[in-house]
């Protein structure tokens, strides 16, 4: 027999690319690695630091005006969240009725598609005519943003609904508040989950532009005054802040949807 | 009772202006209070458009059809509906599933609350009986897809419904399985005697399990004959193999055979 078998392998180590723990630091890797190829080229180059200032003038200027930038940061951190709020509650109950209902579907929809495409920076002058500068602008250029792709996504998953169990509810006698709940919402949840990552995003875009356009706090405001006077590397500290929070958000919506939504997600856990 | 299920003179025209496809014409069925019937016919004949307007999930477009004395004009709630798929809701654990129509028929929805103990008892030797046991807490998809199908056919009767609707349950699975879920089956209906109405491709499967048999032509569907299974329950799955089953298959190949030359 040992003729056919083919010469003996020895134990095939375990690629070092597949360790879990590399995996995990690998992002963090690859960040450090873009700031070492920044930081060379603008020393090598001697770019000047009012062009392209170096990482480490960043972190400098930032650490130097952190009081500030924190301020800010926050500020902007509570426009997005009340914004994002308002559209997690407007985006549900919209695309709760819109989905369950083809009257409103097709009454509602074209309207709101309409509505979604107008560039919200356009609207952003028009709030501060109404409301002023302030948060309420930054507030509602957020919430603008943010609740479509919440509506949207809550609609599909609702009227998505497998016939066949819709059937099945139907001939129990279920009442259509009673489908929504014990199915429609349920159902719905993976896809609103899956929004809100979408979303907190764009609401963090929306706050910041109108932060830049007329604010007079907030990190987009924060960046505007600092590029103003010529203060790159601070503008570039508060820019670093902006990517850092919208990372974190996403992070914290993703770690929700994990959460909340397993059942939708098993590739991961292992099959019975 | 008699005539429990009562479908007279059905015709239904797909479509809301009339022009759409005729499923079924002058369709007339009869199952008494407690009967297993089972309905074959040739692919596309109808059948689940049946089960459709039985359950009062479509109104009849000619005709229609009393259950239990009564003139259905909505969607009953003394159904249990079971699928080809087995539908089973991802989010709910198997035994939650299996509760679902507790919490929207009456009058166990009020009670449901309360007496939550006693419906759990109840919905776990169900799954007992169809041999689930120990996989009430896992979710449908970690489970196969025979064990879903049972878990499906649990739901259709935990609330004790007087008329079963079967559209093809078995349909999907190997053909060991579905043996073993026709003895299941039975043991479901002589431990509880609902009304059965079971709609399948399979003929030994309808003489194994029926007490009746209707037979479909092809679109627009209508009864076209109607044979009676005197096999001695409880039956075994040896008993489909015998001259008597044997024979009668090969009489409801030959008419469906015949109804799709009609067609």
């Amino acid at each position: 027999m040992s003729e056919i078998l083919g010469p003996v392998r020895a134990p095939r180590r375990r690629k070092f690319t597949r360790n879990k723990a590399f995996r995990r630091v690998l992002p963090w890797l690859v960040v450090a690695a873009i700031f070492l190829i920044w930081q060379m080229l603008v020393v090598s180059l001697r770019i000047e630091p009012f062009v392209l200032p170096s990482p480490t003038a960043i972190f400098a200027a930032g650490w130097q005006w952190q009081g500030p930038i924190l301020v800010n940061a926050w500020q902007t951190f509570m426009t997005t969240a009340i914004g994002f709020f308002f559209a997690i509650v407007f985006g549900l109950v919209m695309g709760v009725a819109i989905g369950s209902s083809s009257l409103i579907y097709d009454g509602f929809y074209p309207a709101l598609v309409g509505f979604n495409t107008i560039p919200k920076v356009a609207v952003v002058p028009i709030l501060i005519i109404w409301f002023g500068v302030g948060s309420v602008p930054a507030i509602i250029t957020a919430f603008l943003l943010s609740f479509f792709p919440i509506l949207v996504n809550v609609a599909t998953g609702i009227a998505t609904v497998e016939p066949e169990l819709q059937d099945v509810l139907r001939a129990l006698g279920a009442s259509k508040w009673q489908m929504i709940r014990k199915v429609g919402l349920p159902r719905a949840m993976p896809y609103f989950f899956a929004s809100l990552k979408v979303a907190i995003t764009v609401a963090f875009v929306g706050s910041i532009i109108a932060e830049t356009v007329g604010s007079n706090s907030g990190i987009g405001n924060f960046m505007l005054v600092a590029s103003s006077r010529f203060e790159v590397p601070l503008a570039f500290a508060g820019l670093l802040v902006t990517a850092a929070m919208g990372i974190a958000m996403y992070a914290i919506a993703g770690f929700i949807e994990v959460r909340m939504t397993g059942w939708a997600m098993r590739g991961g856990m292992d099959r019975q | 009772m008699k005539n429990f299920v009562d479908m007279y003179q059905v015709s239904l025209r797909y479509g809301e202006d009339g022009d759409g496809t005729l499923a079924l014409e002058d369709a007339t069925m009869r199952v008494d209070s407690g009967e297993f019937v089972a309905v074959v016919g040739p692919s596309g004949c109808g059948k689940s458009t049946l089960m459709k307007v039985v359950t009062g999930l479509w109104p009849p477009t000619k005709g229609g059809v009393i259950v239990n004395g009564k003139e259905v004009d909505r969607p009953l709630s003394i159904t249990g509906m079971a699928f080809q798929n087995p539908t089973l809701l991802p989010w709910r654990t198997t035994l939650d599933n299996v509760m679902l129509p507790l919490e929207i028929v009456e009058p166990h929805a009020s009670r449901l609350r309360r007496e939550r103990a006693m419906y759990e008892t109840k919905a776990r030797d169900l799954l007992t009986l169809v041999g689930l046991k120990g996989f009430e807490d896992k979710f449908p998809w970690q489970l196969s897809g025979g064990m879903q199908q049972r878990a499906s056919i649990c739901r259709a009767l935990i609330h004790e419904p007087s008329l079963l609707m079967l559209d093809e349950p078995f349909g999907a699975l190997d053909m060991f399985t579905r043996e073993e879920l026709w003895l299941a089956m039975q043991e479901l209906w002589l431990a509880r005697r609902p009304t059965v109405v079971l709609v399948t491709h399979d003929l030994r499967e309808a003489v194994f399990l029926a007490d009746r048999i209707f037979i479909m032509s092809a679109r627009p569907g209508r009864m076209i004959a109607e044979r009676t299974v005197e096999l001695p329950r409880p039956r075994a799955l040896s008993m489909t193999y015998e001259p008597y089953a044997v024979g009668l298959v090969q009489e409801l190949r030959d008419h469906i055979s015949a109804a799709r030359v009609a067609a």
